[in-house]
């Protein structure tokens, strides 16, 4: 215990060191609109490429429903913020956005986990396509197609920064405790760890909501930046474009996450110059990127300052050090 | 009743052209278990290259009739074959090995790139398609039918017999059944599993060329963009009768078809796409295989 805490103070002076240098850009006014933007966008980019690697690369369940997810968040948060723009609406937005996603999860999860492989992708494909008919449709809650605008800004970058650090705190956490090793025995041999008495379907289903939870979350946290919410910008684009950062990251590496979704993110800001060529320019790196290193970037490896701290403290009592040497 | 009947008409056509578009997710879906999101791209160069062709004939004055419309149409299926052989050799060939998910991404790349170089070079606007046939309409008792409708849907049909005949009475249809079954083994057994698959790609892109150049007449107006609601719906449809069955992926298409025409028929027009996946899914829970799928228990 008393060795854990030793790292998670180094974590968390690892986090506000970030935080205090970005702080420090603010306040040196290096930063632009648009650069905030982007550090904004990158951050929730984090959140949400954390909770569906958590979904895809610890559960091991294809879903490209995220963005149905990320739709409730957004709506949650415009409708209830709009007409009392105070902090205590902002909160009951996040919290009632996250349990109306979760509880539809819940709903989904619970039969289509039972479907193997890509089924489940067609399914929570089709989900979130339901998700964002009926928003288009709702008229009088929704305002259709043409979306609300002028919802008071609650998130900023200090904001959506403490979100970013708890859901990464949250998945990474949850990963290292019994459940979540029951989760990763669940992806790496469905049948053998129901073999063991895993109970499959309990393990699926509870990264599925969390995902799903998460999704809701970094959604609210979108809007509320944006100040605006347009049905199209949830479609099934906005589920592949999370996609493409957990997979270029390395499917189940948290920490691959959110390297791809910081180098996408200026990948994207170097791109605007380049005007239409910008679109060809990312598919292309797409390709090239999953034909010459198709597990992404990191693999499956996690930065981890408990084995950079043994490495060079060469502690015989490291529990790695007796295997390896 | 009659507005009832004229819909499942309408729907029958339109469901021939996802039947058609079908067939090329569930070949390549069968046998390589790739779901290749680019085929709604080759759909919508499929039906360019028709524009294209049909404007360059009328320029010339050569062909500027319904023989120009079929030249055309042979050409572009012939086009998208070829091109939809180059992704594969291109994109989908480096990452056999690796895993589905990355093949995934790759052809979500690719469909990506295919529809921005087209709206780099021909503009994202939506353009008018030339009607090189003459819309006439037949009225039949209570309903109204186009020869439009028609040719899709003999053209559609006559594409579909005509594939059906390809994997079972060819040689290389064979070919084709036997690497779907079992890749090792076919090769074991002296099939050149690369060529199987790039035929297999060459099909299924000239069937959605022939989707595209259809819809392109039938609608009347085409863009870079028209792929992507069409290619997931057909997808839908593979996955309803059965990915991986090609019957089953015909049926699924006239299936979606008519669940979209009759959802306009009770007035829920606006909700029709929500009224597909909500089809789909209740279908994956019954049915997990869909439709004419058969049930294989996983082995441990």
């Amino acid at each position: 215990m008393k060795k854990n805490l030793k790292y998670n103070l180094i974590w968390l002076a690892l986090a506000c060191v970030i935080y205090f240098g970005l702080f420090a850009l603010y306040n040196g006014g290096f930063i632009t609109i648009f650069t905030d933007a982007i550090i904004v966008n990158i951050g929730i980019n984090v959140i949400l490429a954390v909770s569906l690697n958590l979904i895809i690369g610890f559960s091991g369940q294809l879903s490209l429903g995220h963005a149905g997810f990320m739709a409730i968040g957004a709506y949650a948060a415009a409708i209830l913020t709009q007409d009392n723009p105070t902090y205590l609406a902002f909160a009951l937005s996040l919290v009632g956005g996250m349990l109306i996603s979760g509880f539809i999860a819940l709903i989904v999860g619970v039969p289509t986990l039972r479907l193997k492989g890509d089924y489940l992708a067609i399914a929570t494909l089709g989900v979130s396509e339901i998700i964002r008919i009926l928003i288009v449709n709702f008229d009088e809650l929704t305002n259709g197609p043409s979306g609300i605008f002028g919802i008071p800004q609650f998130s900023n970058w200090q904001v959506v920064f403490i979100f970013m650090v708890l859901a990464i705190l949250l998945v990474s956490n949850y990963i290292h405790s019994g459940d979540g090793r029951a989760t990763l025995a669940v992806r790496e041999d469905e049948i053998a760890a129901e073999a063991m008495g895993v109970n499959t379907a309990k393990y699926k289903v509870t990264a599925f909501v969390l995902g799903a939870m998460l999704a809701s979350l970094a959604g609210s946290l979108y809007a509320t930046y944006q100040q605006s919410v347009f049905p199209n910008d949830y479609d099934f684009m906005k589920s592949i474009d999370i996609l493409i950062i957990v997979v270029f990251g390395g499917i189940g590496s948290t920490t691959g996450a959110i390297v791809a979704a910081g180098v996408l993110g200026f990948l994207n800001m170097y791109l605007q110059d380049f005007g239409s060529l910008r679109m060809i320019i990312y598919a292309l790196a797409i390709i090239v990127i999953m034909i010459f290193k198709p597990s992404g970037l990191l693999g499956t490896w996690e930065f981890s300052i408990k084995r950079i701290i043994d490495k060079f403290s060469k502690k015989g009592d490291d529990q790695d050090a007796s295997i390896n040497s | 009743m009659e507005l009832m009947i004229q819909q499942l008409v309408n729907g029958l056509f339109l469901g021939s052209i996802y039947a058609l578009m079908a067939l090329g997710y569930t070949m390549v879906y069968g046998i390589i278990n790739l779901i290749n999101f680019a085929h709604g791209e080759i759909y919508m160069i499929g039906s360019f290259i028709g524009y294209f062709l049909i404007q360059s004939f009328n320029t010339w004055q050569v062909l500027p009739n319904a023989w120009g419309f079929f030249a055309a149409l042979a050409i572009s299926m012939v086009v998208s074959a070829f091109l939809g052989v180059v992704i594969e050799f291109l994109a989908y060939r480096p990452l056999r090995k690796s895993t589905r998910i990355s093949s995934l991404i790759t052809a979500i790349g690719v469909s990506y790139l295919l529809q921005n170089v087209m709206i780099y070079f021909f503009s994202p606007d939506s353009r008018p398609y030339p009607q090189s046939i003459a819309r006439k309409t037949y009225s039949l008792g209570v309903i109204d039918i186009s020869n439009i409708q028609l040719l899709i849907l003999v053209v559609s049909v006559t594409l579909m017999i005509l594939l059906q005949v390809i994997i079972k009475k060819t040689k290389m249809g064979k070919a084709m059944r036997a690497v779907s079954v079992d890749n090792d083994a076919a090769q074991l057994m002296g099939i050149n599993v690369n060529r199987t698959i790039s035929f297999t790609f060459a099909l299924g892109s000239a069937l959605a060329a022939a989707g595209g150049m259809l819809i392109g007449l039938y609608y009347n107006s085409i863009d870079p963009m028209m792929g992507v609601a069409p290619g997931l719906k057909s997808f839908v449809a593979a996955v309803l009768g059965g990915i991986g069955i090609i019957p089953g992926a015909a049926l699924g298409g006239f299936v979606i078809g008519l669940i979209e025409t009759m959802a306009t028929v009770f007035g829920f027009s606006d909700y029709k796409d929500a009224l597909v996946y909500l089809v789909l899914i209740i279908i994956l829970l019954v049915r997990p295989a869909g439709i004419l799928g058969k049930n294989i228990k996983e082995k441990v």
